[in-house]
């Protein structure tokens, strides 16, 4: 198969140099698909589709059509990150996790760091995601963000660079599990000699940190679904299979006497431990959202007086507000006092006046965002944009500056991929890690890389012809 | 158990069974029609008013042609009971309860869904000859039978499968030899002719029956096919039978020791069991085959209601499935 060497000017290819030559840590992988015949390739990306459609990796495109599942496609070639580059990401993600905690844990009691001026208050309890209910409240072992999937990229001077903290429920790790099944099966001489740590204990990891949650002996344990059309449904059972735990939904629960219990055949049994894969404000309609069907009315009750733990903690969304992002560095001085290791991408708050000028004066080359909304809405790519665009956001950041916030476009750096089974060819990736904090904050080795699979494109999103690599974390 | 899995998993086995008797109902009448005298037409009629949905088929179609009637059982989307909703159905509630099954039988499952969904996609029902296909569909769940036997722990969640495939194979061979009551013979003469000894044996043949039949009774007579597919004590697809391991299933799902009963689904499946083991074929006979064959059908809708109410139905909100055969 045709490798073409497409090194684009501006970015960062995580195998090959600029010179061409092979990366340290992708030398025998790189020498080993060179010397691989195009046919035994493609065969081995065929074996890899199948594997998925058997094993039911699928997503849910529409709602009720069963037609409509989607496999997510995973390129076989991975996506390699050596030792010494993951040791510094590791870090870097434990302080910053750890910092967001004690965060959370502040703004929700004793509030010092508004009182220090370190964060404007105002920014954290105006956000639709401060939930009041949670205020005077420190959830069991005072853990707030359990299971965090940072998002990361790598930008054209190599490192890497914080995109989003993903604190609420992160999708994708059944992704990482799974793919990484497949592609042992594909490549299975080259995990022995490369040293690729093993990502398989992870519902064991995820398990221990439950049941840490709860002082019972022996607690009961659900993961929380909104159910079988959620397009993350096949997670939820596959976490819940993995774990040997329940896969409830809101039906299958109720609340008596601020405690939770699950509907069985023999009647009802205290559920002491909830993963919820629902989203806050739909976890109980008597405290949050009062139209939600998905939730458990009283469950909120519940959690306040300490009868069940959920994970993550409701509340914890607001902490991954992007105007709150550009204050993480703060925060991780303020808390640790200590330097972030990991970089923000520099953010420019238009509430602040400075700010503010140098994103009326650049905002041609920059990209302008809402900071509560989601999923590219109210957004501006100044390099894509043309004047009359840039102007009407000029006056719309004039308007109401604390609504906007500005960062430089990324490059984000390429990984090979297997292109229509003819050639390959580098294409745009981010990168997933997944964090526990339980007993003590671990870093899982391993992470899911996306991939944008049509030629330049930026966007990694499944729904946008984005795929997945497995990703090998060196020893 | 959570009462939402139980009634999956409980469907699940019903769907599952539902699925290989239409693979072996339309096998059977493959078979008939095999053996026809060559100016005997098809009959493809009776296949339609066994599985009682000859309401809906007649309002889709005008005649009884062999296409149309295997599309209607096998690939009829519209049509709830077919073989390929059956499937879905089995598979839908297979996604439901996943983390309770293990990987081997979920992964079989998918498989099979996603060939009935090609061969559906690729109109078998138009080959000249689909037995392939059914055939296949048969031998598939059978080897999810045989996965599930060997790797699934003999607790809750196998009793409740083991329920749902029982009950489920009980009504459907109560069917299958209903298909015999509606195959019309040329002239009443005909009956204790070959032709009709062929219909006989052809009815053995597809619930795997005839074998054993032989071994027991040796020569092709109708009452004793009778006794056997419903009365027999020992083979595994006889009413009979079926009904007597769906009871044994209720009582270990509910812990208790198998004298008398502990709830009204136990009642009623024990009235029914006792009903057929002191019956003799002569009462059948009395009653009028296709009579007691229908109350037998009744008498297991009850009873799954009965299940329904005592294990599933707890909450309100509760979304229930009901699909019954009339």
């Amino acid at each position: 198969m045709k490798v073409i060497h497409n090194n684009q000017q501006g970015f960062y290819d995580e195998m090959f140099e600029e010179n061409q030559e092979l990366r340290g840590h992708y030398d025998r992988f790189g020498k080993f698909i060179q010397s691989t015949s195009a046919k035994k390739l493609s065969h081995l990306q065929y074996s890899a589709d199948k594997a998925q459609m058997a094993m039911g990796m699928t997503f849910n495109v529409y709602h009720d059509k069963e037609g409509m599942e989607k496999i997510l496609h995973l390129d076989i070639i991975p996506r390699i990150i050596p030792g010494h580059e993951w040791k510094v990401l590791e870090d870097g993600l434990k302080q910053r996790i750890d910092a967001l905690n004690l965060f959370l844990q502040d703004i929700y009691n004793e509030q010092k760091i508004f009182k220090d001026e370190i964060i404007p208050k105002e920014l954290i309890v105006g956000s639709k995601d401060f939930l009041k209910p949670c205020i005077g409240l420190t959830p069991p072992k005072g853990i707030w963000c359990h299971i965090t999937g940072t998002d990361l990229v790598r930008d054209k001077d190599g490192a890497f660079y914080v995109l989003e903290d993903n604190l609420r429920c992160p999708s994708g790790v059944s992704y990482m599990l799974e793919s990484r099944e497949i592609i042992k099966r594909a490549f299975p001489e080259l995990f022995n000699t490369l040293g690729v740590r093993p990502v398989s204990d992870y519902s064991t990891k995820l398990l221990e940190m439950l049941q840490f949650l709860s002082d019972k002996p022996k607690p009961v344990i659900g993961v929380l679904t909104p159910g079988v059309y959620n397009s993350a449904y096949f997670e939820h059972s596959y976490l819940a299979q993995q774990m040997g735990v329940e896969l409830v939904s809101g039906m299958d629960l109720l609340v008596e006497n601020k405690k939770v219990y699950m509907q069985t055949t023999k009647g009802l049994q205290q559920i002491d431990v909830l993963y919820r894969r629902i989203d806050d404000t739909f976890l109980d309609p008597l405290a949050f959202n009062p139209d939600s069907m998905l939730g458990i009315p009283g469950l909120f009750d519940a959690y306040k007086a300490g009868n069940i733990a959920l994970a993550n903690a409701p509340g914890t969304g607001v902490a991954d507000d992007k105007a709150v992002y550009a204050y993480v560095p703060k925060i991780i001085r303020y808390y640790l006092d200590q330097e972030p290791i990991l970089k923000n991408v520099p953010t420019y708050l238009c509430r602040e006046a400075e700010d503010r000028e140098y994103v009326l004066k650049n905002i041609a080359n920059l990209v302008v965002k809402e900071t509560n909304a989601a999923g590219g809405y109210g957004m501006l790519i100044g390099p894509k944009a043309d004047a009359e665009e840039h102007e009407k956001f000029r006056k719309l950041i004039q308007n109401n500056p604390k609504n906007y916030i500005a960062q430089p476009t990324l490059s984000l750096s390429t990984v090979p991929s297997i292109i229509d089974n003819k050639s390959i060819e580098g294409r745009h990736v981010d990168l997933r890690p997944y964090v526990l904090y339980g007993k003590e904050i671990e870093v899982i080795p391993g992470a899911l890389t996306r991939v944008a699979l049509k030629k330049g494109s930026l966007v990694v999103n499944s729904s946008q012809g984005g795929g997945s690599k497995d990703t090998w974390v060196l020893y | 158990m959570l009462s939402r899995v139980a009634n999956s998993i409980y469907w699940l086995g019903r769907y599952l069974e539902r699925a290989e008797n239409y693979a072996r109902f339309i096998d059977v009448n493959f078979n008939l029609m095999l053996d026809l005298p060559g100016d005997l037409k098809e009959q493809w009629e009776p296949l339609v008013l066994a599985t009682g949905d000859k309401d809906l088929y007649q309002a889709k179609n005008q005649g009884y042609n062999m296409q149309e009637v295997i599309y209607f059982l096998a690939f009829d989307t519209s049509n709830s009971n077919s073989l390929i909703s059956s499937v879905s159905k089995a598979r839908e509630n297979a996604r439901i309860v996943r983390e309770n099954l293990t990987k081997e039988t979920w992964e079989k499952l998918n498989e099979t869904y996603h060939f009935v969904k090609k061969a559906s996609e690729s109109k078998v029902w138009k080959n000249e000859d689909p037995r392939h296909f059914f055939e296949s569909v048969k031998s598939q769940i059978l080897l999810l039978y045989g996965i599930a036997d060997s790797t699934v722990a003999r607790t809750e969640g196998w009793y409740f499968r083991q329920l749902g495939q029982y009950l489920e194979r009980a009504d459907k061979t109560s069917r299958i030899l209903d298909v015999k009551y509606h195959i019309l013979l040329p002239s009443p003469k005909e009956v204790g002719s070959p032709l009709d000894f062929l219909h006989w044996m052809a009815l053995l043949k597809s619930v795997t029956a005839f074998n054993t039949y032989r071994r027991l009774y040796g020569t092709i007579d109708p009452s004793c096919v009778v006794e056997f597919l419903v009365l027999n004590k020992y083979f595994p697809r006889s009413v009979f039978f079926c009904l007597k391991e769906a009871e044994q299933s209720l009582f270990k799902i509910s812990g208790t020791n198998g004298s008398g009963f502990s709830n009204s689904a136990e009642k009623s499946m024990g009235e029914l069991r006792s009903k057929l083991e002191f019956d003799d074929v002569s009462d059948i006979i009395a009653t009028g085959l296709h009579e007691y064959l229908e109350h037998l059908q009744v008498k297991i809708n009850f009873i799954s209601n009965q299940i329904n109410d005592n294990y599933f139905q707890i909450k309100d909100n509760f979304v229930s499935q009901t699909m019954e055969q009339g």
